[in-house]
């Protein structure tokens, strides 16, 4: 019998049914779709993050000091230390590979540009643009394309061609910058002298910083210059890190072991750099302070936001779900009036009611789960042109949350219902 | 009040007596506005339901409008500490006119800020080169809260050193307090280390002067002026544009990496704020039209009465929409305010800094809050005009 009477109250009463089922199909879809956001907006802004580039910078542990002014490299060109380009594919070794976005080297050397009298000292930086390197079994491609996503390439004269862009990694073209450009008179396609070398300038390089008044070139071409093969000066290392806590700057050999463990398998700044300087021999590797410690206040900062506009967004589904269940159940006061003339008991009319509840909560629920699923992969796309994985883990639990809303927000109607007297309700006064 | 009001135990002569007593010429509107009093006062349970859900889903709109227009320029106040977005450099190696810092700021206004930085290269007694920096160090403290700073100089003869310049200028670390000598061009200063700057970049490298002092010293004028400018990307710009044109000497120009990584992720944060921000406020304007229509539904006996006496379909149609936009503005209104309210809250829970209450956001909401209690009176009507009033009345 009871079976039956759900039945056929869905079945007669399909339009509002179907009505209640949307409110609750809706209120599930924006509380699956904001949880999914805010659990994933984090890495997402974490990766946009990036934009501001490096955030760890590795040199030689015993390099001698930088003596530069305005991008102008005042020191003699072969002192100091280097770095092997033979250990960089390590950087892929090390624990949290994953986490490393990309890394780019840098060898600056300071040439004579121009002859004779023209001639004229200017820094040569040499480095990967969008180098295919391999570790072990795994290949991967790394470079300034990567690590410097604002710096830009044109053809110098306003124009943008297949014909000039980014030099390949092997090639003896270079980029030259825009204000020695300008100051040179030079535009994409056209040679300079560089050393004594004629190159071809692939590109007009802009960035808004010292490199405006230099020459990029790839690495090997600057090792060739410079007459030291294998030889790189910096490298720049973009990596994912958690922000900064205090446990984060403790001092690693202050640390017991399994506190070490812990410390180690953190990806904050300062233990992934640990991590390079293990990598590669005799190296000194720091965090890029200027990108590193503002991201995770940025960070933090958005997350609370996603967390507190996904709070509202629960509460606003679930206030839209129980008010449809709560009109629902208010419409159908004659039905309970029926029901207690003829007998039945509070608790079998609640039951009922209650079992309507929970079958319209789980087809809601599900229908909304799919809806929401679809929607955060909606955003995941349009807004971060990536996907946002929703855990399946979040699908019992949006279930269990549907229906206890239902169940909350019908509850008042119900007693209410069951209270009123069938006399009342069958003359259709109330 | 008390008149207002009729007990059921009235008299038809007093009855009669009360409604010669009333103002003849407005007893349409007096009728009118009496409907739709006793119609809150009668169902007051149920006009509390949807009058708690319109102020519920009002002040939950206000919240999040006023979070979205606010949390912007929150957030591109924290996109601030990333230091300085646009750099003025003199031309081709020139000094920069005296005035420049002055000129600046002028055009700048009071809350950005403008640090001036000189260089130079000094020699250390044992003949190694080191670059010198003259600045003002109470603005560079503000500008680059990145630096990590041991102890910030308090006496002009203090340096500030890079923790690279460190070992140039005293390999024995433990001896770091002990005063050392700089020469540049044959003139020679004594400065005392106050402390160690460790920033991973360029700085480490460099010693860090009071700027009056390094231009006694070396008497080189700044060269540099960096400059964190306020506000979105077009007003950066702006500011780009204005300071070219008092600065004809110099080059003014915007740093790419700070201002595209914050446009960027400013860029992404706003999207998924806007798309979070519409989904919430479409979420509690469908449950106020589903509570709202509820409502309206439910009083389908005095939509049948109403005509079975004789009202005209204009009537019972503005009836309705009246008391419905009635609900509206005053949900409106009291949601509003409690909006402002938990912005505020929240405001001061994640930014730890007030949040202005929005006051542009009133009319949205006000309207907002109008149109979904009209559509909501709107739409039970339309479906009960068709139907017999009879068999309203009758409770089918």
């Amino acid at each position: 019998m009871f079976p039956r009477l759900v039945y056929e109250s869905f079945r007669h009463q399909a339009r509002r049914k179907l009505l209640a089922g949307i409110a609750i199909a809706l209120g599930v879809a924006v509380a699956t779709a904001m949880i999914a956001v805010a659990t994933n907006i984090g890495d997402k802004i974490n990766r946009e993050l990036r934009s501001y580039g490096a955030n760890l910078i590795v040199t030689p542990q015993e390099d001698t000091l930088d003596v530069e002014v305005g991008g102008v490299n005042l020191k003699p060109p072969s002192d100091g230390a280097f770095l092997n380009e033979a250990d960089l594919p390590k950087i892929r070794g090390t624990f949290w590979h994953n986490n490393i976005i990309g890394f780019s080297p840098m060898l600056p050397v300071t040439v004579k540009v121009g002859t004779g009298r023209e001639a004229q000292d200017v820094t040569l930086v040499g480095t990967y643009f969008k180098k295919p390197l391999s570790f072990g079994k795994e290949n991967f491609t790394t470079g300034v394309s990567i690590t410097h996503p604002w710096w830009k390439v044109t053809c110098g004269d306003g124009k943008e061609s297949p014909s000039c862009g980014w030099p390949t990694d092997d090639s003896q073209n270079v980029l030259l910058g825009e204000r020695l450009a300008a100051k040179m008179n030079r535009k994409a396609g056209d040679t300079i002298e560089v050393a004594g070398r004629e190159l071809t300038v692939s590109g007009i390089l802009s960035t808004g910083g010292a490199e405006d008044e230099q020459i990029v070139a790839p690495l090997a071409l600057a090792q060739q210059i410079l007459g030291m093969p294998g030889a790189v000066r910096r490298i720049y290392v973009s990596a994912l890190t958690k922000p900064q806590d205090a446990f984060a700057v403790r001092d690693p050999k202050t640390m017991s072991p399994e506190v070490y463990d812990r410390w180690y398998c953190s990806p904050y700044a300062q233990s992934i750099a640990y991590q390079l300087q293990e990598a590669i021999p005799h190296s000194h590797a720091e965090q890029i302070r200027q990108v590193a410690q503002n991201e995770g206040v940025v960070l933090s900062r958005i997350k609370g936001i996603m967390l507190l506009i996904t709070l509202a967004a629960l509460f606003a589904s679930a206030l839209a779900v129980s008010a449809a269940m709560a009109t629902a159940i208010f419409e159908r006061r004659i039905e309970v009036g029926l029901m207690k003339a003829l007998g039945a008991s509070s608790l079998a009319v609640s039951t009922f009611f209650f079992a309507e509840a929970l079958l319209l909560a789980l087809v809601g629920g599900i229908a909304g789960f799919s809806a929401g699923a679809l929607l955060a992969r909606h955003i995941g796309h349009s807004v971060f042109s990536s996907q946002i994985s929703i855990e399946p883990v979040l699908f019992p639990v949006i279930l269990a949350i549907a229906v206890f809303v239902s169940f909350a927000g019908s509850a008042a109607a119900i007693r209410r219902a069951v209270k009123f007297d069938p006399v009342f309700a069958l003359r259709g006064e109330g | 009040m008390m008149s207002a009001i009729p007990g059921m135990l009235q008299t038809p002569k007093q009855v009669a007596d009360r409604r010669a007593r009333a103002p003849h010429s407005s007893r349409r509107y007096s009728m009118f506005l009496r409907m739709l009093f006793r119609a809150a006062v009668v169902r007051r349970g149920r006009t509390t339901a949807a009058l708690l859900a319109m102020i519920v889903a009002a002040a939950v709109a206000t919240a999040m409008m006023n979070l979205y227009v606010d949390v912007q320029a929150k957030l591109s106040g924290e996109f601030r500490n990333y230091g300085a977005n646009v750099v003025i450099i003199a031309k081709d190696g020139r000094a920069l006119p005296a005035d420049a810092l002055t000129k600046a700021e002028s055009v700048l206004g009071p809350k950005t800020l403008a640090v001036p930085f000189s260089y130079a290269v000094a020699r250390t007694k044992d003949g190694r080169s080191v670059v010198v920096v003259g600045t003002d160090f109470a603005r560079a403290r503000q500008l680059n809260r990145w630096w990590k700073v041991s102890r910030w100089p308090a006496a002009p003869s203090e340096a500030l050193i890079g923790m690279r310049a460190a070992t140039v200028i005293n390999p024995n670390p433990s001896a770091n307090r002990q005063p050392f000598e700089l020469t540049f061009q044959g003139k020679a200063i004594q400065l005392t280390p106050a402390g160690m700057l460790q920033t991973g970049a360029g700085e480490d490298s460099r010693i860090y002067l009071d700027q009056s002092q390094f231009q006694n010293w070396t008497g080189v004028v700044p060269s540099t002026i960096e400059v964190s400018a306020n506000g979105t990307a077009a007003e950066v710009e702006a500011a780009i544009r204005q300071l070219a044109q008092i600065l004809p000497d110099a080059d003014v120009r915007p740093i790419r990496q700070i201002l595209e990584g914050e446009a960027n992720v400013l860029n992404k944060t706003r999207a998924t704020l806007y798309a979070s921000v519409t989904l919430v406020v479409l979420t509690s304007a469908l449950c106020v039209l589903a509570t709202l229509m509820g409502w309206v539904f439910d009083r389908r006996r005095d939509f049948a009465i109403m005509k079975a006496l004789g009202a005209s379909r204009r009537l019972i149609s503005g009836f309705f929409a009246a008391e419905a936009a009635a609900l509206g503005v005053v949900g409106g209104v009291v949601g509003f305010f409690i909006g402002i309210g938990v912005a505020a809250w929240i405001g001061r829970a994640s930014f730890h800094a007030p949040v202005v209450p929005r006051l542009g956001v009133f009319p949205y909401v006000l309207i907002g809050s109008m149109i979904v209690a009209l559509l909501s009176a709107i739409l039970p009507i339309a479906l009960l005009r068709r139907v017999q009033p009879a068999i309203i009345l009758r409770g089918e």
